[in-house]
Formats: C-alpha cells, structure tokens, sequence
C-alpha cells in the first residue's frame, strides 16, 4: 500500500544484522555442544562463548573476566542493583538513581526502598540532564550505590557520568551506569571512566535479544540474582545462550567497525537534517532532549495540539515505523515519566514522537519522513480543538 | 499500541463532520488535555432538529473515530434522539473498540450532551456552558483493567 518501508525505532530494537545472524546460525544444530561440558563438543562452545565475551570486553575498553552475560538489559540493571545492594547491605542502604531512568533501574530501586533500603530519586531539567551539584548534595554516609544512565532512550539525553563517576569514587560509592541505548554507539572506555558497572544490551547494537551483559569491575563485589550451576563466574548461573552470546559477541565487533569507520558520523548528520527538517518545517515543534549532549541516531520531539498514538498510526501506514511516550501508546494513565520529569505539561507530553535512526537509514528515508510528516500534523492539527489548520 | 479493527481505522483515516462551525447554535466542550483527549461539538439546530454537527478532537485514533462515528449517528435527529445516544451505541457502530478505549466512545456521547444542554441553555437566554475541561480521565472505568504500566 505504502511506497515505501522506513523504520525508524531502533531505540525499541535494531535489526539483526546479516553479519551476527550468519555467526549465530552454527550455534543451534551443528556447535550444540553445552559449554560447561569436557569433551570436544562442550570445548569448542566454550571457545565462541569466551571469544564472545572478549569482543563485548573490547567495546569498552574491559577485561573479559569483566563481562557477565545475563539474559537482556533489564535482568543486568537488576542483577546490578540488588546484587550491589545485597552485598553492601551492611555497610550502607542508600541508594541514588534519577527520575528519568529506564523502569529495569527504576522500578528496581523502588523495589529496594520497599525492602529496607532508602532511596534518592534526583530530578532533571528541561533537557533531562541531572545536576552534577544535585548529584553530589544527594550522596549520604550511607550511600552504597548511584546508578545513572548513560544516555536515555526516550530523549537521548547524553548524562555527565564521567563527573557523576568521579564524585562516586572519591567518596567510596558504587556507580552504575544503564549504557543500554549508549553502548555501541558512543565510546564507553571502561579504564578512562569512573564507572564500576554498566548494563549493555546486543538488540540495541545490531545483536540478538534476550541477550544483555553487565560489566562488573574487578574489585567490585556483588551477589547473584540466579543461583545455580554457577555459570558466569558464579554470578549468573543457567546453561549459556550460546548462539545469543556468540550473537552479542558479533554485534561487539560490528559496533567496533562502525565507529572506527566513521558510520556513526554519517548517522549524526542524517540526524542532524532530520531534526533541522522537522523543526522547520513544522510549527509549534520543540526537540525533547538535549540538542547536543544526544546520541547519534536520536531524534524526539514534542509536537503541539496532536496527540501521540494518532500521529504513529497515520505514520504506520504511510510506512514509517516511530513511537511516541503518550498516555495512549504506554497503555499507562499518564503520559511519558520522562517528559513529565523534564517539566513537560500533561498536553505537550502527550504529542511526543521519537524518531531512531539505524545503519540502514538513508538521505532518501529521511526526506520520505520530512515530506510525509507535514502534512499528517496538518490534518490532525485541522481537526483539534487547540490550534486551527497550521 | 491498541489493535484497532478496520470500522475503527477507517473512521480515524477519513473522519466525517471534522472542523469549527461558524455561528453554532450549541457548543460542547469535554475531556481533559492532562488525560489527552479533548472532544469539542459543535450543533446548528433547526425545529428541534440536528441539521449539521461538527467536531474538533486532541486525542488517540480511537477518540477521533468516536467523534466521526457519533456525529454521524446524531446527525439529523431530533434533540430528544440525539440524548438517547450511548457510549455503547457508538463503539457498537464502531464494531467493538479495545478495553482500554472505551472511554473514547464515554467521551462522544458526553460531548454530544453537552453540546445539547448549551443549546437549550442559549434559547433560554442563558450564558454559553463553559468548556469542561476539568473532568477526571475516563481510563480508569470499567473495562479498562486492562492498562498497566509498561
């Protein structure tokens, strides 16, 4: 029906690319072997999934021994931050994270501030950028962790975690960062950032899903979530995903090419036309997030007088493929948390509309978006009580 | 995202009855931009009769489908049809709308009244109903157990 297919929600999930799927396929029937076996077939998975581990390890700049894999994001923001909690439990129970974390952080530290522990929750401002000052006047004798993300996924917001980091370990707290979106698309030097965990996860850089790791510095003690066999250096135990691992190990790589290529440069100016396009071209746009301290591929807006889900059905079916943090798409009451957080009023919030670009995007996707989105804010704006045709 | 059925998409794709209407002889105003969704009606009445009916809506698609599928519904009917219109009637018309929609169609049928008590209001010479803009967020009625947050 649609000319043509654009997909521009890689913050959801990118593609797997034809590179990583090819790595992953022998992993199923042929190199089935269970790594923790002795015998050949056992020891052959053991090298891909160590293999594996070291590229991960190689993307920021870690040791393998490092590199925990879990099974996603969240089940690594979790392992993190109860893992830390519970082996700290006696020397402190605070806790510091941000309003506009993602729920596997969030939710997990409101979890723990029903379980004994104190939590901080800091605010934001208007570009989602937490106050380094905020940041240090939170931080308490008793507090044992702060965990911040790198970059957000809903405005891509890029954090000063090096600052948050270092303010950490001058006081002796644990810091760890959600580098989900970050991860594979900006460098993360784990040996020149003062960070002692952070969350990766492969569907977010071109690798498989339900395939996450948690870089956990050497030093650094934290207890497992899952007990078992003792798999993952006794911190996450269950027979590996190996195809999953291999897959996240390939998408390391991939990443690593990229950005040494320049590929993310490219990206950055498409970006860059899109954003420009949309604010120009439409009226009553603000762009949600920071303009610069942003990741790459990231754009979002707030668009007035509309309303979010309207704007990505009529997007979906002139092919585009977007998402947006109003009430009607979350399935929640409220509109996005983020751009409540960031003192976004109800209204505006409800016509927010993120645009992600991936490694397939083209100079022709992203005229298709600046000529197709005009006109359907038009038609909606024409039928809104708020504002006349634009 | 919600599953829509085609009845649905395709009154939220080609709406009947969209825009402002000069000189109204009743307006109604209801929703709550804080809930996203703001559904204004605009009547022109003539011997108790609905001879047009206009709607401007902010809202999901399943808000701007109710709005199109109501006006219709009403239009050119007697004052005392149009009140008889129901939440119900309208997501039946409309084939069925996700739980988590229904207050969409809540929306319409009480914007369709509103519209019909200024009406009465402006031949009785009293002032204009004032937009209601303060109503609480339909989402959380019955049938709609089914939101959580993601």
């Amino acid at each position: 029906m649609s000319p043509r297919k654009v997909y521009m929600d890689h913050s959801a999930t990118t593609f797997v690319d034809g590179s990583v799927l090819e790595r992953m396929l022998p992993f199923f029937s042929e190199k089935y072997g269970n790594p923790n076996s002795v015998h050949a077939w056992g020891r052959e998975v053991r090298a891909s999934v160590e293999e594996a581990r070291s590229s991960v390890a190689r993307l920021i700049n870690a040791e393998p021994r490092e590199i925990l894999f879990t099974g996603g994001g969240s089940e690594a923001d979790n392992l993190a931050i109860k893992g830390v909690a519970e082996a700290l439990s006696e020397k402190g129970r605070h806790v510091v994270t941000t309003a506009i974390e993602h729920h596997a952080v969030l939710d997990t530290v409101k979890w723990l501030g029903k379980h004994g522990y104190d939590v901080t929750i800091l605010p934001v401002d208007g570009n989602g950028l937490v106050d380094i000052e905020v940041f240090r006047n939170a931080l308490r004798p008793d507090t044992i962790l702060a965990t911040v993300m790198a970059a957000n996924n809903e405005v891509g917001t890029i954090q000063p975690i090096r600052e948050m980091g270092k303010v950490c370990r001058e006081r002796g707290i644990l810091f760890h960062t959600d580098g989900v979106q970050a991860a594979g698309h900006i460098p993360l030097d784990v040996k020149d950032l003062p960070i002692d965990l952070m969350t990766m996860a492969a569907h977010k850089m071109y690798g498989p899903k339900g395939v996450g790791a948690l870089f956990v510095r050497k030093g650094v003690r934290i207890l497992p979530l899952v007990h078992g066999g003792g798999q993952e250096f006794g911190l996450r135990s269950g027979t590996e995903n190996t195809a999953g691992l291999v897959g996240f190990g390939a998408a390391a790589e991939l990443a690593m090419r990229r950005m040494a290529a320049g590929e993310i440069e490219v990206e950055r100016r498409l970006r860059d036309r899109l954003i420009e396009g949309v604010l120009s071209r439409i009226e009553d746009v603000t762009l949600t997030g920071h303009r610069t301290l942003r990741l790459p591929f990231h754009a979002s807006f707030c668009i007035r007088y509309i309303e979010g889900e309207a704007m990505l059905l009529r997007l979906d079916f002139a092919g585009i493929g977007a998402s947006s943090g109003s009430a009607c798409t979350s399935g929640s009451l409220e509109p996005s948390y983020v751009l409540l957080a960031m003192g976004l009023d109800h209204a505006t919030a409800h016509g927010s509309l993120r645009l992600t670009l991936g490694k397939e995007t083209s100079e022709g996707d992203i005229d298709y978006i600046l000529e197709t989105l005009p006109p359907i804010v038009q038609t909606l704006r024409s039928m809104s009580p708020f504002k006349k045709n634009a | 995202m919600s599953m829509y059925n085609e009845k649905v998409i395709e009154a939220f794709m080609n709406p009947k009855n969209v825009g402002a209407m000069e000189n109204p002889d009743g307006v109604g105003e209801v929703g709550n931009p804080k809930c996203g969704d703001v559904m204004k009606i605009y009547l022109r009445v003539k011997d108790d009769r609905i001879e047009d009916i206009r709607f401007e809506t902010f809202g999901c698609a399943a808000a701007i489908a109710t709005s199109s599928t109501a006006t219709e519904m009403v239009k050119g009917r007697s004052i005392e049809e149009a009140l008889k219109l129901t939440n119900r009637d309208v997501a039946e018309a409309l084939g069925g709308l996700p739980p988590e929609k229904i207050h969409c169609s809540l929306l319409a049928e009480e914007g369709i009244h509103a519209a019909v008590e200024d009406y009465r209001r402006r031949r009785e010479g009293l002032p204009p109903l004032p937009p209601r803009h303060d109503a609480v967020c339909h989402h959380d009625l019955p049938g709609s157990e089914g939101s959580t947050d993601v």
